[in-house]
């Protein structure tokens, strides 16, 4: 947790360090590392079931119902994409980069008893057959929190690359 | 006739030798200075897709974009001509645009300001006495493609001695008035890109979107999470039905879906796909009538063919396919999804669906693009070794035919299509 800056504070008002914070850059740590680890699996459980996924073209908007996007998963794509990237048939996903992410610079939005707002920046590497890809993005959470850590859920990802409205390799994972 | 390739000539057959008939050199996929003169023989010769009239709307709209490795800047002036125009300054070369899309009274160069009208006119320059008598203006202006349209079509060309565009795309036209009732009466307009780049040369990506033969094992990911109904439309490998015509100039059609050629005949027998009742349902409440709702959800998968167009672009099926050659082995695609220009009752629910189809298979997160994208680049891999180990293009040789039309038709799995496509290559790396 020592990446996390006590005297951070945004305009909200809500401390990096607030608990609820904590516990939401905590859910956010640990989808990072299973998506780093290709577990989609358990991957998937981290996702409410209302929740939304999206990489968008046009990173300056927030409605990505009605225009084009890389990305635009409910919990029906997203099973589909988890069944896609796990049954094996797949083949950039059976021959994927490897990938390492950080995800940091937090700055937490809208917080209330149980629904928190953050952003952050990820910066990925991916690597394969000699190739390293850099994949930078500002990405936006709505996380739900639930009784206790473990039934928290994403209710909201949006992946905002920077060059998302350029041209980016083919992915076989997912940012 | 036939030259055999060995591990004594390969290195050295001229470029159009690589391409015999049933094969090509892997060479064609590896070699820079063959990339070179596809640039110049080809991609700065022959006419190249630029854009959809839907991307230029009103005066002043432009679009920048690439013909061959050149950037340049499709316009339309204030009396709705479109040019083509080379995106860099006459004085020192600067681009002059950098931005993709927008509206702009013209072009002003950041870097000694001077300042050019939509139809490329040299208009200002800042203190111009350093110029009297030096040079002419009316020279100055920004350099212009032909430029030429066909139905929304537009394509640009650097040789002013081309065929007009209609000549080029022959027996095209036919084929691009059937891709374009998709729009189900309305006119199409572009609804958003997706751009992605693989490390391999543009042929092979030409060579895709005839190739019918790789789609239930590529596409097998993508197939096992669509609907049966979807997956069935989708299942020609066996159909004798399902065909692929030689047009021509390089120019190829495969349909996969025969049922869906021409989305005008329909025997009212073909049942609505499923998935799209709330479709259904929501254009009901809007009050269409429902001869229109068949013909809007019919469309909403696109033809039922694959237009490929040498050297650049395909109409595949609800999309275009664009391909920009960066390097002998990198290349960018361009991914255009595609709606009705309708009514905003119509336009916004038909839409909204025809995006979520076209994520669901397109763009570097698609579930069918990064499986390509996979397969290309191992070609692009492969065919280093062994140079003079030929790339197979024979698959169907045994059962080619001559429409009616004269066009060499065979089955939509075999290569008669990359056969049309590489026999417009050779042709046009013979020449000086
Ligand atoms: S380079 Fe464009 S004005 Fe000088
Ligand atoms: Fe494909």
């Amino acid at each position: 947790m020592t990446e996390i800056l006590e005297s951070s504070v945004t305009g909200s008002g809500v401390s990096v360090s607030d608990p609820r914070i904590v516990r939401t850059i905590n859910l956010i740590w640990r989808e990072a590392d299973l998506l780093d680890r290709k577990d989609y699996s358990a991957w998937g459980q981290l996702y409410a079931e209302d929740a939304l996924y999206v990489i968008p073209i046009d990173t300056s908007i927030e409605d990505f119902d009605n225009v084009l996007n890389l990305v635009y998963d409910d919990a029906r794509m997203r099973a589909l994409r988890i069944q896609r990237f796990t049954e094996g048939y797949a083949i950039s996903a059976v021959d994927s980069a490897r990938t390492v992410r950080t995800v940091s610079r937090f700055v937490p939005g809208s917080a209330s008893e149980d629904m928190m707002t953050l952003r952050a920046a990820q910066i990925l590497v991916a690597y394969k057959r000699g190739t390293y890809d850099i994949w930078a993005a500002d990405v936006d959470f709505q996380i739900r929190l639930g009784d206790e850590p473990t039934s928290d859920r994403i209710v909201k990802k949006v992946v905002r690359l920077v060059d998302a409205e350029d041209m980016v390799p083919a992915a076989g994972f997912l940012l | 006739m036939t030259i055999e390739f060995t591990a004594g000539n390969i290195h050295d057959l001229a470029p159009a030798d690589l391409v015999q008939g049933d094969r090509v050199a892997g060479r064609i996929y590896t070699d820079p200075e063959i990339f070179e003169l596809e640039m110049k023989n080809i991609f700065e010769k022959t006419w190249v897709w630029v854009a959809h009239e839907s991307e230029l709307p009103k005066p002043g709209s432009f679009k920048s974009t690439y013909v061959g490795r050149n950037a340049v800047i499709v316009t339309k002036d204030r009396k709705g001509a479109i040019h083509t125009l080379v995106n860099r300054c006459r004085h020192r070369g600067a681009s002059v645009c950098e931005q993709r899309t927008g509206n702009a009274n013209g072009f002003t160069c950041p870097y000694h300001a001077w300042s050019y009208s939509l139809d490329g006119k040299l208009r200002g320059i800042p203190y111009p006495e350093g110029y009297e008598g030096v040079m002419n203006k009316e020279d100055m202006g920004l350099q212009k493609l032909r430029t030429e349209s066909y139905r929304g079509l537009i394509f640009a060309t650097f040789n002013q001695d081309a065929e007009p565009l209609e000549e080029f795309l022959g027996d095209v036209t036919l084929w691009a008035d059937h891709f374009l009732k998709q729009g189900a009466g309305y006119p199409l307009k572009v609804i958003g890109t997706q751009r992605f780049k693989f490390n391999g040369n543009w042929k092979i990506q030409l060579e895709n979107t005839t190739d019918g033969y790789h789609f239930p094992i590529v596409h097998r990911s993508w197939m096992a999470t669509v609907d049966a109904e979807t997956a069935d439309m989708l299942s020609f490998m066996t159909d004798p039905e399902s065909t692929c015509h030689d047009l021509g100039n390089g120019h190829s059609v495969m349909h996969m879906v025969p049922e869906h050629i021409d989305l005008d005949v329909d025997d009212g027998t073909e049942p609505l796909q499923a998935r799209f009742d709330g479709l259904v349902a929501e254009l009901k409440q809007a009050g269409v009538d429902d001869v229109e709702i068949r013909k809007l959800v019919r469309s909403m998968h696109g033809t039922g063919s694959n237009l490929n167009l040498f050297p650049n672009v395909g109409l595949s099926s609800a999309f275009f396919r664009v391909l920009r050659p960066v390097s002998v082995d990198e290349t960018v695609i361009e991914h255009v999804a595609l709606g009705p220009d309708a009514p905003p009752e119509i336009a916004e629910p038909v839409i909204r669906e025809r995006m979520r189809i076209h994520e669901h298979f397109q763009g570097p997160f698609g579930f069918g693009t990064p499986d390509d994208a996979e397969g290309w680049a191992r070609v692009q891999r492969g065919a280093q070794a062994s140079p003079e180990m030929p790339i197979m293009v024979n698959r169907g040789l045994n059962r080619e035919y001559k429409a009616p039309e004269g066009w060499v038709t065979s089955h939509s799995t075999d290569e008669t299509g990359m056969r049309a496509a590489y026999a417009k290559w050779k042709e046009m790396m013979s020449n000086d």
